[in-house]
């Protein structure tokens, strides 16, 4: 009986921050300056060059997962296969420069791309900013810390022993890993796509800051809406982004819950 | 060995340390001394001032606060629109403000400001007569505000890499600097360009002429290098662009940094923009506000403020006392011709929208 008081603050929190924001939303995409009308909301869902924006987005969040999955899977591997506490340096050396704001790494991007690059290259009035590959390389390198941690977990905690028995039963070291330990890193997989796909799909720094502002993704949308217009009927365009975006996110973990749900055991990211 | 060496280096620190101060001290005394002897009275109180961030002297509060024994609570705000939110909160507590034009004009549309009581404001003598003439036309009689600070919007391009005449809005579209123009982020400043380039007026609320402006910024998304505000300044610095829509604040900054660039005004005009000191209604010290902005306007402490700020000043006792680093510079005082050619923005009350929904679709466009 007693455990259910220590919740309570929990629930509170949830109500006040979870869910009463999410009322807000709704709330304000449905109701512009006082008087209830879906007539914005209905502009929106019918615009496409905001459908085509959310697809730009999409795509580009799948890029950055997939590449961040190809770089990530053989790094987690690598470190899983070492000593413990090599390991564990390694693996902090990875998070250092997570401990600074994401923000500012992306400043650090910014200065890198514009100035310090096109120096070495020796193009000297030259640019690497303001371009796609751009916008997806410092994506990359911003989540990719997110896809290494829980594919590490769960790779480290993978019971030897199943490597020894492939082997004795006559799997060479291909077979072994792509039967074996393939098979059983799916949870880190899945939860290592989670943590970056759905950050990605958001993202609106990275675009405004390396795209030079003209690199243009669904978050950017949203921001402006909300800040740059912020007029009373803006606020319903961007409660109305937010809510498509929101289905985004709940369909793609839907699916990838659908994907781990016959793993009830590690892969979390801590 | 390595004792003697670490003695060495805090020697060394030590010594560059001491030639660092030295330096500071041998420059000269900065001078805050009352162009006209000015007293003041012994006011009191507290003095609540909202302002832009940076946009003071410090030195000026304390002396302020010093003469007067006032205590200024001095809150910074980070945009027109936010100051707008605090004036017409019912319990604000501010006693003065700096807002832009056209936010003077939706507050005195509003019936939220104080007339200004001119004669405990004997300094305002100071101020050009060319600045109520602009001032006039979002504070009709100039009963309100003062100018406080003023400046223009224009094209910084470095003379290096463009070899066109550059007096129109019309390079901006020129495909031979693709890749190498900077817009600015903002929906009034980005549609005044576009509209003054086809001859419109900046602040029409013509649905024709607007998405005309909008259809041609659309066009101008593949020459532009990116859409920026601050950001802008390092970039022409360095070289990286050729043109770019700026503030002559930014213009002054960057042209410091690099000689190769240069600042324009185009003959289709453009904004000038101007912060003016008011007093709202529910300002509680008057008194000391009215003392304040007679302070500001001190020929030589409006000096000294527009050195701190660097931004152009209305007084023309500031003018006289700056040297002619600032005086002799276009881009700071701009001729009267120059300033004939620009406006203000206004407020445009429900037409805004037009504006922001052609932003929204220029931004979209961006994304497609």
């Amino acid at each position: 009986m007693k455990r259910k008081y220590f919740a309570y603050p929990y629930i509170v929190w949830m109500i006040l921050f979870i869910v009463a924001p999410m009322l807000f939303i709704f709330f304000y995409s449905v109701n512009v300056g006082g008087a209830w009308t879906i007539a914005k909301a209905w502009g929106t869902l019918s615009d496409a060059g905001k459908w085509n924006i959310l697809w730009t987005s999409v795509v580009m969040a799948f890029k950055t997962t997939l590449i961040c999955l190809l770089l990530g899977y053989p790094i987690a591997y690598i470190l899983s296969n070492m000593k413990k506490t090599v390991a564990g340096f390694i693996s902090v050396l990875f998070f250092v420069p997570m401990w600074m704001n994401f923000v500012l790494r992306t400043y650090a991007w910014q200065a890198i791309l514009e100035y310090f690059l096109p120096g070495l290259l020796g193009m000297k009035d030259g640019t690497l900013t303001g371009t796609e590959s751009a916008v997806l390389m410092v994506l990359v390198y911003n989540f990719l810390p997110f896809m290494i941690m829980p594919l590490y977990n769960t790779l480290a905690k993978l019971d030897k022993s199943l490597l020894e028995a492939a082997r004795d039963l006559g799997a060479n070291s291909v077979i072994t890993f792509i039967k074996v330990v393939l098979p059983l890193s799916v949870p880190g997989i899945v939860s290592g796509i989670t943590m970056v796909f759905i950050p990605a799909i958001t993202a609106f720094t990275v675009p405004a800051l390396i795209g030079n502002g003209k690199y243009y993704l669904y978050g950017n949308e949203i921001e402006l809406a909300f800040k740059t217009l912020s007029g009373q009927g803006d606020y319903a365009v961007g409660s109305t982004l937010s809510i498509i975006l929101l289905i985004c996110v709940v369909v793609s973990t839907l699916i990838m819950n659908y994907f781990d749900k016959d793993q009830k055991e590690g892969g979390q990211m801590w | 060995m390595k004792k003697w060496l670490a003695l060495l280096l805090a020697a060394l620190m030590l010594v560059s340390l001491m030639a660092c101060s030295k330096k500071d001290a041998a420059e000269e005394e900065v001078d805050y001394s009352f162009a006209d002897g000015d007293q003041y009275e012994q006011i009191g109180g507290e003095l609540n001032v909202l302002n832009w961030g940076e946009y003071i002297d410090p030195e000026l509060i304390a002396i302020f606060e010093e003469e007067t024994g006032v205590k200024v609570n001095y809150t910074e705000m980070t945009s027109n629109e936010e100051m707008l939110i605090k004036l017409r909160g019912a319990d604000n507590p501010y006693d003065m403000c700096f807002p832009s034009d056209y936010i003077i004009e939706k507050l005195v549309k509003d019936d939220l400001l104080l007339p200004l009581d001119m004669t405990k404001i004997p300094n305002a003598k100071n101020i050009q007569d060319r600045m109520y003439e602009v001032t006039n036309t979002f504070d009709p009689g100039n009963k309100f505000s003062l100018p406080y600070m003023w400046g223009t919007v224009g094209i910084l391009y470095n003379t290096k890499m463009v070899d066109d005449e550059v007096n129109s809005w019309d390079i901006l579209w020129n495909e031979k600097y693709a890749g190498k123009i900077w817009q600015y982020d903002s929906v009034r400043d980005a549609m005044a360009v576009s509209l003054l380039r086809l001859g419109y007026d900046m602040n029409t609320v013509n649905p024709d002429e607007i998405a005309a402006a909008k259809e041609e910024l659309i066009k101008q998304i593949p020459l532009l290098k990116g859409l920026g505000t601050d950001n802008i300044r390092s970039s022409m610095i360095n070289n990286k662009a050729a043109l770019a829509v700026i503030y002559a604040g930014d213009a002054i900054l960057c042209m410091e940094e690099n000689e190769d660039l240069a600042y324009v005004i185009p003959q289709e005009g453009s904004n000038v923009w101007f912060d003016n000191v008011v007093i709202p209604k529910t300002a509680k010290n008057v008194e000391a506000a009215l003392a304040f902005i007679n302070f500001l306007n001190d020929a030589n402490l409006a000096a000294r403020n527009t050195e701190f700020i660097y931004y152009s000043t209305p007084s023309q006792g500031a003018m006289d006392r700056l040297d002619e680093y600032f005086t002799e510079n276009e881009t700071f005082n701009p001729s009267d011709e120059t300033l004939a050619r620009c406006g203000v923005y206004h407020d445009l009350g429900d037409a805004i929208e037009l504006y922001n929904s052609a932003w929204e679709e220029f931004k979209t466009a961006m994304g497609n």
